[in-house]
C-alpha cells in the first residue's frame, strides 16, 4: 500500500484538521466524528493522520501493543520469553480500520482456529480491539455499521477494556483507542448513544471557491501520479507538525484554565443547555489541547471559540422544528455568551 | 433518421466515448454507470469494452446479492475441512485488479455492498476482516455499474443505484433509449493503446482546471470527485487524440461527459429549479457569449472565463431535460438505506440484524455459521480422535475434523420490524401550502423520534395532474429538511393518482422487507382523474377505484381529513380504503405525529 496522503497537503477543512490534531495530543478526548457530504476528504484526512502521529514505546510483536512498563499478561498463551524485562522499541501509533461488514469474531478476537484445529491448543487470536490499543481506531461509513458491532464499540469504548467470553475462552485485555468515525449525514442518523460517546464533532463541506477547489484535486493528482515524491515533498511540512503534537503533549499537564475562561466555558454550556457534564469537560479537555498546540500555558477564551462546536454541537436537545442547525445554535451561544 | 435516432446515436457515441476513455485509466477514473436493462444494445456495449481494455485485464460481473465474505474474501470451505486448518479464499474484489468489476442491477446494491466497493476504488486494496483472517490484497479496478431501475416507474421507482458508489464514478451513460439501429461500428482499439502509454505524460494546464472547477460550482457539484475525474477524463480525451496538449475540447467533452449528468442547478439565468413539468429552459443565454472580440487582446482572466463558459455550455447542452425535477424529486441521488433483496418477496429467515448464535438443529429460520460450528468442534478434536482410534492419517483427508451435533451453531437473526411510514398529501387548493408544511413538520418529527428504531418516511404530493414522490423512504432528517417545503399548490385534485403511487410505493416497501404505513391527508373531493381529465364524476369513480384496491392489498392505512368541518366525502374514501378515519381540523405537525404513532403502536385496529 503506497504511503498515505500528508496531512499537511490538505486543504482547508482547519476545523477537521484541528479537532484531530486535538485527539493525537490527548488521546482522553473521546475521539472524533467527522460528517459531511461526499467527497470532502473525510477519510483521507484520518488516513493521513496515521503519517503525523509521533512513535510510541512498545514491545515488538506484542499482540496489544504493550508499553514495555506494563506488558498485558497473556492468560493462555505461555510462549513469552520468562524473566527479564521485556525488549521495548519505539513504533508507530497503530492506526486500524473497521472494514464495514467485519465479522464479530475479528473484532473482539476468538479461538485461534488455526492452533486449535491444528495443534489442538486453546489459544486466544487478538482481534481489532487488540490491534487498536494504545492507537486509533477508525470507522468510515459508521452510520451503516451494523447494531450489533456498534453496541460492542460502546461498553468496549467506555470500560477501555475488551472481556471476550466466548468458545470456553475468558480473556480480559485493555483495550484503549480514539475512536474515529466519519460518514454522510444522508446515509442515515447515528444512534445517540454512539454520537454522544464522541468527544469531538465535525461538520465538513468541499470548499466553494475555484481556488481551493483547485489546490485540492491538483494535489490530489500529484499523489496519485508519483505518491513518494509527493510524500517526501510534503515531510518537512509533517514532520512540524508531529513535534508541534510530541511538544503539545508534554506540556498539556502544565496548561492551565484560568477563573474567568471556566466561568464563560460553564456560561456556554448552561446557555446551549447541553445535557449532563460530558460537554463541558470535554470543552475543558480540548481547550487544554488547543492552548498547547498553540504552545501557550493558559487558555484563552479564544480557544474556547474556537473548539465550541466540535466539543458541544452533537450534544444538544434535538429541535426537529429549528430550522437553523445545531452549528448555528452553538455559533450563535457562542456570540452571546463570549462576545 | 427520426429525432428518436438522432438522440440515439449521439447516446451511442457518447457511450463509446465513454469506454474509450475509461479503458484507458479503469482505475483512475473509477467507473461508468450504465443506465440500460439486458438487450442487445448493452451486450455490444460491454463487448466493445472488453477489447479495449489492458491484455489479461480480469472483467469479472458481480451478482448484487453478493455476500461480503465473498465480494472480500473469506474462508474456503471445502479446502478447510480439507486440509485440517483454515485456507483463505480470494474475494471477488481482489480478482478484478487490474481490470474491470461489473456489477448488473446496481440500483438494488444494499449499502455493505456498496461500501465494500467504494473502499476498494477509494484505496486500490480490499481489506477484509472475516471469518479469523485478515487479509489486505490489491485491488485498482474500475466498475461499471449497470443500473436497471426505471425512472418512467412513478412514485415507485427503485432510486437507482447508492450514491455513495456514483460519487466514485467519472462517467456516466444512458443506453435505454438507444436502439440497435442507432449503433454504430466497433472503435479501433489501437487508439486506445496508444492513448495508455502517452496518458501519463499529459498534464492539463491551470486554464483548464480553472475553467473546469468554475464549471462544476456553477453545475451545483459540491462533491470534489467529479471535478477530479473530469480533469482525467480531459487529459484522456487528449491522449486518445494523440495529443500532449489538453485543449477546450476535451475539456468540453469531460464536462459534457462527467459533469453535466451531475448538475443539480442549472446556472444562469437565475430560475428557480424546474417546479412544472417542463424541460428546464435550454442553454445559451445571452451572457453566456464569449467576451466581445475588440481589437485589443483579451486579458488571462477574460481567457479563462471565455473558457469556462465554452466548458459550462457544453456541461449544459448535455443535461437531459428533466433530469433536474428528477433531482428534486430526489430519484436520482437515491435513498438512505436500501438492502439488496433481489426482486420477490422472501421469507423472514436471514433476514434483519444477527443476534447472536444458538446451538441445536437447523430448520428454517436459522442459518449454519460454520467458523463457530468450526471453533465450537476444534477444543474436541484430539479428544475425538483418540475415541475413533484415530483414523485421520489413514483416510484420505477425510474424517480429519470431527463435527458432531452439539457443535452445530446457527446464527440467529432479530428481524428489524423497521416501519415506513408514506404522508401522501393533497397539495392542492387553497389550503395547500399550510397542509404541507404541517406534513413536512410532522415528517421531521417523526425521524428526529424515530431514527433509534431506524424507521423510514416518504412523502408524495399531489396535485394538478400527478402525484410526485418528494421525498423518497428515507431515515435521514438531512434529507427530510432539504426537501422543499413549498410547492406550488393550487390546481385540481387527483386523488386517484396519489393513492396509486402510494399504493405502488408501499409494495416496493414491502419487497423490501418493510412494513408501510400509509398516511393519506385529504378532504377526499377528487376533481381530476386518472387520465388528468377535470371531470368530477370520473374523477370520484377513479378514486373509489384506487382506493378499492388499497383495501384489496391490505395495508394499513390512516386518513387524516384536514378540513375545517369533516367531510362526508373523506369518511367514505376512508370506507373504501379500509383506512382509519382521523378528521383533524387544521392538523398540526404534533397531532399528526401523535396520531399516527398511537395507530401504529396499537397495532392498527
Amino acid at each position: 500500500m503506497a504511503k498515505p496522503f500528508p496531512f499537511s497537503a490538505i486543504v482547508g477543512q482547519t476545523e477537521m484538521k484541528l479537532a484531530l490534531m486535538i485527539a493525537a495530543t490527548d488521546p482522553g478526548i473521546g475521539g472524533v466524528l467527522v460528517f459531511g457530504d461526499r467527497g470532502t476528504g473525510k477519510s483521507t484526512a484520518v488516513r493521513a493522520l496515521a503519517g503525523l502521529l509521533p512513535k510510541i514505546p512498545m514491545i515488538p510483536g506484542c499482540p496489544y501493543n504493550s508499553h514495555p512498563d506494563s506488558p498485558v499478561e497473556d492468560s493462555l498463551d505461555d510462549s513469552t520469553t520468562e524473566g527479564g524485562p521485556p525488549p521495548a522499541k519505539d513504533m508507530p501509533v497503530p492506526v486500524v480500520d473497521l472494514p464495514l461488514g467485519a465479522t464479530e469474531d475479528r473484532v473482539v478476537g476468538a479461538l485461534d482456529l488455526e492452533r486449535a484445529l491444528a495443534e489442538g491448543v486453546k489459544a486466544f487470536e487478538p482481534g481489532l480491539l487488540a490491534r487498536a490499543n494504545r492507537g486509533f481506531l477508525y470507522i468510515d461509513e459508521v452510520n451503516l455499521l451494523e447494531d450489533h458491532l456498534v453496541d460492542l464499540l460502546l461498553d468496549v469504548a467506555a470500560s477501555g477494556e475488551n472481556l471476550v467470553e466466548r468458545e470456553g475462552l475468558s480473556i480480559r485485555h485493555p483495550a484503549r483507542f480514539v475512536l474515529i468515525g466519519s460518514g454522510n449525514p444522508e446515509e442515515g442518523e447515528l444512534r445517540p448513544q454512539l454520537l454522544d460517546r464522541f468527544g469531538l464533532s465535525i461538520e465538513v463541506g468541499t470548499p466553494d471557491n475555484v481556488k481551493d477547489r483547485i489546490d485540492v484535486i491538483r494535489r490530489r493528482d500529484e499523489y496519485d501520479r508519483d505518491p513518494a515524491a509527493f510524500v517526501k515533498a510534503w515531510a518537512r511540512k509533517d514532520a512540524a507538525l508531529r513535534r508541534k503534537i510530541t511538544k503539545a503533549r508534554d506540556a498539556l499537564d502544565k496548561v492551565k484554565v484560568p477563573d474567568p475562561v471556566m466561568e464563560k466555558l460553564t456560561a456556554l454550556c448552561l446557555a446551549l443547555g447541553t445535557d449532563g457534564l460530558r460537554g463541558e469537560l470535554t470543552l475543558l479537555r480540548a481547550g487544554r489541547a488547543a492552548a498547547a498546540l498553540d504552545g501557550k500555558d493558559k487558555v484563552t477564551v479564544d480557544h474556547v471559540k474556537r473548539i465550541a462546536g466540535p466539543a458541544l454541537r452533537h450534544r444538544l436537545r434535538r429541535d426537529p422544528l429549528d430550522e437553523a442547525g445545531s452549528s448555528v445554535r452553538v455559533a450563535r451561544a457562542v456570540q452571546e455568551t463570549l462576545g | 433518421m427520426t429525432e428518436a435516432q438522432a438522440t440515439g446515436a449521439d447516446l451511442w457515441r457518447d457511450a463509446v466515448l465513454a469506454a474509450r476513455l475509461f479503458a484507458i485509466d479503469p482505475h483512475g477514473l473509477g467507473g461508468i454507470r450504465v443506465c440500460a436493462r439486458p438487450g442487445p444494445v448493452r451486450d455490444a456495449w460491454t463487448g466493445l469494452l472488453r477489447p479495449l481494455l489492458p491484455k489479461g485485464a480480469p472483467l469479472r460481473k458481480v451478482p448484487v446479492n453478493v455476500t461480503p465474505g465473498r465480494l472480500l474474501g473469506g474462508l474456503d470451505l471445502a479446502a478447510t475441512l480439507d486440509a485440517g486448518r483454515p485456507v483463505a479464499e480470494p474475494g471477488l474484489l481482489g480478482e478484478c485488479d487490474g481490470g474491470v468489476l461489473m456489477l448488473a442491477m446496481a440500483e438494488r446494491a444494499g449499502p455493505g455492498t456498496a461500501a465494500h466497493i467504494a473502499q476498494a476504488l477509494d484505496r486500490g486494496v480490499a481489506v477484509a476482516e472475516r471469518d479469523g483472517l485478515a487479509s489486505t490484497v490489491p485491488a485498482r479496478f474500475g466498475a461499471v455499474l449497470f443500473d436497471e431501475s426505471l425512472d418512467g416507474d412513478g412514485a415507485g421507482g427503485d432510486g437507482g443505484p447508492p450514491p455513495v458508489l456514483l460519487d466514485r464514478l467519472a462517467f456516466m451513460i444512458d443506453l435505454d433509449p438507444v436502439s440497435t439501429a442507432a449503433m454504430g461500428d466497433p472503435p479501433a482499439v489501437r487508439a486506445v493503446k496508444r492513448a495508455r502509454t502517452l496518458y501519463p505524460e499529459i498534464e492539463a494546464s491551470s486554464e483548464i482546471s480553472d475553467a473546469l472547477a468554475q464549471a462544476s460550482l456553477a453545475l451545483g457539484i459540491p462533491s470534489l470527485r467529479p471535478l477530479m475525474f473530469a480533469l482525467k477524463a480531459a487529459r484522456a480525451h487528449a491522449a486518445l487524440d494523440g495529443r500532449r496538449n489538453v485543449t477546450e475540447a476535451d475539456a468540453a467533452a469531460a464536462a459534457r461527459l462527467v459533469l453535466a449528468p451531475r448538475a443539480t442547478v442549472l446556472p444562469s439565468p437565475p430560475e428557480e429549479a424546474p417546479e412544472d413539468d417542463d424541460p428546464p429552459p435550454e442553454p445559451d443565454p445571452p451572457d453566456q457569449d464569449p467576451p466581445d472580440t475588440e481589437d485589443t487582446p483579451p486579458s488571462e482572466e477574460e481567457l479563462i472565463q471565455a473558457l469556462a463558459d465554452m466548458v459550462l455550455a457544453a456541461a449544459q447542452a448535455a443535461i437531459p431535460p428533466g433530469l433536474l425535477a428528477q433531482l428534486k424529486a430526489g430519484r436520482k441521488t437515491g435513498s438512505g438505506s436500501r438492502e439488496g433483496k433481489s426482486g420477490a418477496l422472501q421469507s423472514a429467515s436471514g433476514r434483519g440484524r444477527p443476534a447472536g448464535l444458538s446451538r441445536g438443529r437447523a430448520d428454517r429460520s436459522n442459518r449454519l455459521n460454520v467458523i463457530e460450528t468450526l471453533r465450537a468442534a476444534a477444543p474436541w478434536q484430539p479428544l475425538r480422535r483418540n475415541r475413533s482410534g484415530d483414523r485421520a492419517d489413514d483416510d484420505s483427508g477425510l474424517g480429519r475434523i470431527q463435527v458432531r451435533k452439539d457443535d452445530f451453531r446457527f446464527t440467529r437473526y432479530k428481524q428489524r420490524a423497521g416501519t415506513t411510514t408514506v404522508f401522501v398529501v393533497d397539495a392542492s387548493g387553497s389550503a395547500a401550502l399550510h397542509r404541507l408544511a404541517e406534513v413536512k413538520g410532522a415528517v421531521e418529527l417523526m425521524l428526529a423520534e424515530c431514527y433509534v428504531r431506524r424507521d423510514q418516511v416518504a412523502l408524495i404530493a399531489f396535485r394538478g395532474e400527478t402525484a410526485d414522490l418528494i421525498l423518497p423512504p428515507t431515515r435521514s432528517l438531512v434529507r427530510a429538511k432539504r426537501t422543499p417545503a413549498g410547492l406550488p399548490g393550487g390546481g385540481g385534485t387527483p386523488l386517484a393518482a396519489g393513492l396509486d403511487a402510494a399504493e405502488h410505493l408501499a409494495q416496493a416497501i414491502r419487497r423490501k422487507g418493510q412494513t408501510p404505513v400509509i398516511v393519506v391527508m385529504t378532504d377526499g373531493r377528487a376533481n381530476v382523474a386518472r387520465d388528468g381529465t377535470p371531470d368530477r364524476a370520473m374523477a370520484g369513480a377513479d378514486a373509489t377505484l384506487a382506493a378499492q384496491r388499497f383495501r384489496a392489498a391490505g395495508l394499513l392505512s390512516i386518513l387524516v381529513d384536514a378540513s375545517p368541518r369533516p367531510q362526508a366525502a373523506a369518511e367514505r374514501l376512508a370506507r373504501e380504503m379500509d383506512a382509519i378515519y382521523l378528521p383533524l381540523p387544521h392538523a398540526k405537525a404534533d397531532a399528526v405525529t401523535q396520531a399516527v404513532a398511537g395507530v401504529r403502536t396499537s397495532g392498527g385496529r
